[in-house]
C-alpha cells in the first residue's frame, strides 16, 4: 500500500483547497469530504498541508538519527 | 463583464454593504485566471491590483538575495492580497504565487480610490483587514526574532530522535509547531534551514539528523 498523507475527516471542513493545489491530482471532493487517491502516489510536496485552513491534512514522519 | 454580485459579500473587504455599493464595486473588479505556479506579483514592482481570492490558494511570500523563501501568509478564498501598495502607492511588498488553478477578483488603485471616495462606509472594513494583517505580520516578527524557533526544533528532533533500527513515535510539522509555540510555517523554514546547513535531511516519512552535534549545539542555544 502507498504511505499516504493522513487526512482527519472531523477538522476537515471539505473547503477543496487540498485537491485545487495537489499537482499529482491525488485527492477528490466527494459530496462533503476529501479523500486521497491510492492508485495515485503522492509526491510528498506537503502543498496540502500548508494551504489546509483547519489543519486536517498531515504528513506524519519519524525522527533518526545516522550521526551517532 | 462585471462579476456577480454574491461572491463579493463573502470578501471582509465588501462584508454589510447593500446591493448598491456593491453594484458600483462590481462594475470596476476584474477576473484574474491564474495557473498552478504562476506568479501573480513580483515584489519591488509597482502595484497591478489589490487582489482577492475568489477561488483556490495564493502563496504570499519574500524571497531573500541567496534564494531562501518566507512565507508571509497563504491567503484563501475570500482573504486579499497586495492591499498594503493600494493605499500607501508603494511598490509590491512582497511576492504572489498560484498554489493551483485561482481565481482571482482585482481592482487597480484608481478605482479603489473612487469607490472609497463614493462610499466612505467601506472604509471601516478595509481598517478591519489591515488591522488584522498587523496583527498576523506582528506575530511572525515575534516568531522569527524573538523565539529563535530553531533551537526549540532542533531540542524537539533530539528528544524525538531515535537509532534508525528502532521504531519511532511519528511527528507532525503542526505537532512541532504546537511544541515550539510558532506557527507551521515557521516550522517548515526552520527544517528547510537546518537542511541547507547539512545537519538534518529531509526524506519522504523522515527526518534524517545527520549532524548530532550541531543540532545540540543549536538546542543549547538561549532563547
Amino acid at each position: 500500500m502507498i504511505d499516504m498523507p493522513h487526512l482527519n475527516q472531523a477538522k476537515c471542513n471539505a473547503c477543496g483547497l487540498c485537491v485545487s493545489v495537489c499537482a499529482r491530482l491525488g485527492l477528490v471532493l466527494n459530496e462533503k469530504n476529501i479523500r486521497f487517491l491510492e492508485s495515485v502516489e503522492c509526491d510528498w510536496c506537503q502543498q496540502c498541508e500548508l494551504v489546509c485552513p483547519t489543519g486536517a491534512v498531515t504528513f506524519p514522519f519519524e525522527v533518526v538519527i545516522e550521526d551517532r | 463583464m462585471a462579476i456577480p454580485i454574491e461572491p463579493l459579500k463573502s470578501i471582509p473587504y465588501f462584508s454589510g454593504l447593500g446591493d448598491g455599493v456593491l453594484d458600483a464595486i462590481r462594475q470596476v473588479v476584474f477576473e484574474k485566471k491564474v495557473d498552478r505556479g504562476e506568479i501573480i506579483l513580483l515584489e519591488d514592482e509597482p502595484p497591478q491590483a489589490l487582489f482577492f481570492v475568489a477561488s483556490g490558494a495564493v502563496k504570499v511570500f519574500k524571497t531573500s538575495p541567496d534564494g531562501k523563501e518566507q512565507i508571509l501568509s497563504i491567503a484563501r478564498p475570500g482573504e486579499s492580497f497586495n492591499d498594503v501598495p493600494l493605499f500607501d502607492g508603494g511598490v509590491n511588498p512582497a511576492s504572489a504565487q498560484a498554489m493551483g488553478p485561482v481565481v482571482l477578483y482585482g481592482i487597480s488603485r484608481d478605482q479603489m480610490d473612487g469607490i472609497l471616495r463614493d462610499h466612505p462606509e467601506l472604509t471601516t472594513n478595509v481598517i478591519k483587514v489591515l488591522a488584522q494583517r498587523v496583527r498576523q505580520l506582528v506575530s511572525l516578527v515575534e516568531d522569527l526574532s524573538f523565539r529563535h524557533v530553531i533551537g526549540r526544533v532542533a531540542k524537539i528532533l533530539l528528544e524525538y530522535g531515535g537509532e534508525t533500527s528502532a521504531p519511532h513515535p511519528r511527528l507532525t510539522q503542526q505537532e512541532i509547531a504546537a511544541m515550539a509555540g510558532t506557527a507551521r510555517e515557521v516550522v517548515g523554514r526552520s527544517l528547510k534551514s537546518l537542511e541547507e546547513s547539512s545537519i538534518i535531511r529531509l526524506e519522504r516519512h523522515r527526518v534524517v539528523i545527520s549532524n548530532k552535534e550541531a543540532l545540540r549545539h543549536l538546542a543549547a542555544e538561549p532563547s
